[in-house]
């Protein structure tokens, strides 16, 4: 029989010494006292059968095939999936307009990113395009005043383009959290309530090709300059899309931005 | 450690080194999950989004241990989701003791309900220490605690489960 007062074991250290995190010296005396306290000594022993137990029902979890939807290679290509849940389960229906083209082109040398950053642009767009009340923070009619604030707030020289020629109207703007810093977004309108956005954020890209991108009914042009992600976003009418890309492409040249 | 983990540092079959150890991961991330959500299809939604928000933080990613990194993520997450749920029943499966059913599935369904009775820290410390084999200084850096709270949540937490499972199913007690 061994002297408790000598060796008396602290409650911490038998798990301690259950999960191998006992000194090796001291494992001699938590064994040495296990041996005089044959309760203690069961309650530790039915610690190691929880273990069993544990590994007896979940082990086969990480035996099993890995499902196809938790492949790197599917989760790469779809960055931002995880924003809509399992439940909602809309996946993003990347198209690039050459499939190549991200990384044959080495335009855009973090494509994923730059891929993420016209997600965010499609998102907005498509929660604020249904809006019928409150689409925007400035309406369209202070153009002067919105592209003055979003200008002073988000650092580059914010422009609404004339988009008149494309049969569209300002509907007005409003400031978005972008992936890096701040993002502004302005909304047009045509005859027949068919609403255009167009979303610019910071991006490290510098510049790149003017780039297609699907996801569900709506599609979006997409390209930097100098710095600045452009994101134009519209139904699926991909010419009138490239028309409307265009004129807010060349009216940014023109603008000098 | 750190620098053969970074990204971009190798490449094999076009596959970064950090991906290749995020990839490995997989399999222990969704055992953790699986026994800490209990439902399956729960559970692998935590590790697609574990696992897309890591990729996603790739380049944040500055070097030091993956595994850990991971299982914080996953934690969190679940964290997260379990406060989102808080207002809403919880279900809980009933407890149908199948005559048929052979021993080792009784006994899996007897630590599956022990699991549940836990509380969220209690359960996660549980796993990563009994069932994931972490330690306890990575336990306690997963959780943001110290190294004190995680023992003693591992402490409550086995003698809730000890006592829950000789409630459940005395017949099962191995222990002499």
């Amino acid at each position: 029989m061994t002297d408790d007062r000598k060796i008396s074991v602290t409650e911490d250290e038998l798990h301690a010494y259950v999960d191998g995190e006992l000194p090796a010296e001291r494992r001699a005396d938590v064994e040495a006292w296990l041996a005089a306290h044959p309760d203690e000594a069961e309650r530790v022993q039915s610690w190691r059968t929880m273990a069993e137990l544990l590994h007896a029902r979940y082990d086969a979890v990480a035996q099993e095939p890995v499902p196809k939807r938790l492949e790197i290679e599917r989760l790469v290509r779809r960055p931002r999936q995880w924003i809509y849940g399992a439940a909602a389960a809309v996946l993003v229906a990347f198209v690039a307009g050459s499939a190549t083209g991200w990384v044959a082109h080495g335009a855009a040398s973090k494509p994923s990113v730059f891929q993420a950053f016209t997600v965010d642009a499609l998102d907005a767009h498509r929660l604020y395009v249904v809006e019928v009340r409150h689409p925007v923070e400035v309406p369209g009619n202070e153009r002067a005043h919105l592209q003055a604030w979003l200008t002073k707030r988000c650092g580059w020289t914010v422009f609404a383009p004339d988009l008149e020629a494309s049969g569209l109207k300002l509907v007005g703007g409003r400031l978005l959290p972008g992936p890096n810093g701040p993002a502004s977004f302005l909304m047009y309108e045509g005859a027949s309530g068919e609403r255009f956005t167009i979303y610019t954020a910071k991006t490290e890209s510098g510049e790149t090709q003017m780039r297609y991108a699907a996801m569900d009914k709506d599609s979006a042009l997409f390209w930097a300059d100098r710095g600045v992600g452009y994101v134009v976003s519209g139904g699926g009418d991909r010419d009138r899309l490239t028309k409307v890309a265009r004129s807010v492409y060349d009216q940014a040249e023109k603008n000098g931005i | 450690m750190g620098k053969a983990l970074a990204p971009d540092q190798s490449n094999r079959g076009g596959m970064s080194a950090f991906r290749q150890s995020v990839e490995a991961m997989i399999p222990a991330l969704r055992r953790y999950a699986r026994a800490l959500a209990r439902d399956a299809d729960v559970a692998d939604d935590l590790v697609q989004d574990t696992l897309v928000r890591a990729l996603r933080s790739e380049r944040l990613f500055l070097g030091g241990d993956v595994r850990s990194w991971l299982y914080t993520i996953l934690t969190n997450l679940n964290k997260n989701r379990r406060r989102s749920l808080a207002r809403r029943p919880q279900f809980m499966p009933l407890s149908e003791n199948n005559p048929d059913a052979s021993g080792t599935e009784a006994e899996g369904r007897d630590i599956e309900k022990a699991l549940a009775t836990l509380v969220e820290e209690q359960r996660s410390v549980l796993l990563l220490v009994m069932l994931e084999g972490l330690s306890y200084r990575e336990v306690a850096d997963i959780q943001g605690v110290p190294i004190g709270t995680v023992m003693s949540r591992l402490a409550r937490a086995r003698a809730h489960i000890k006592a829950s499972l000789e409630g459940t199913r005395p017949a099962l007690r191995r222990v002499k």
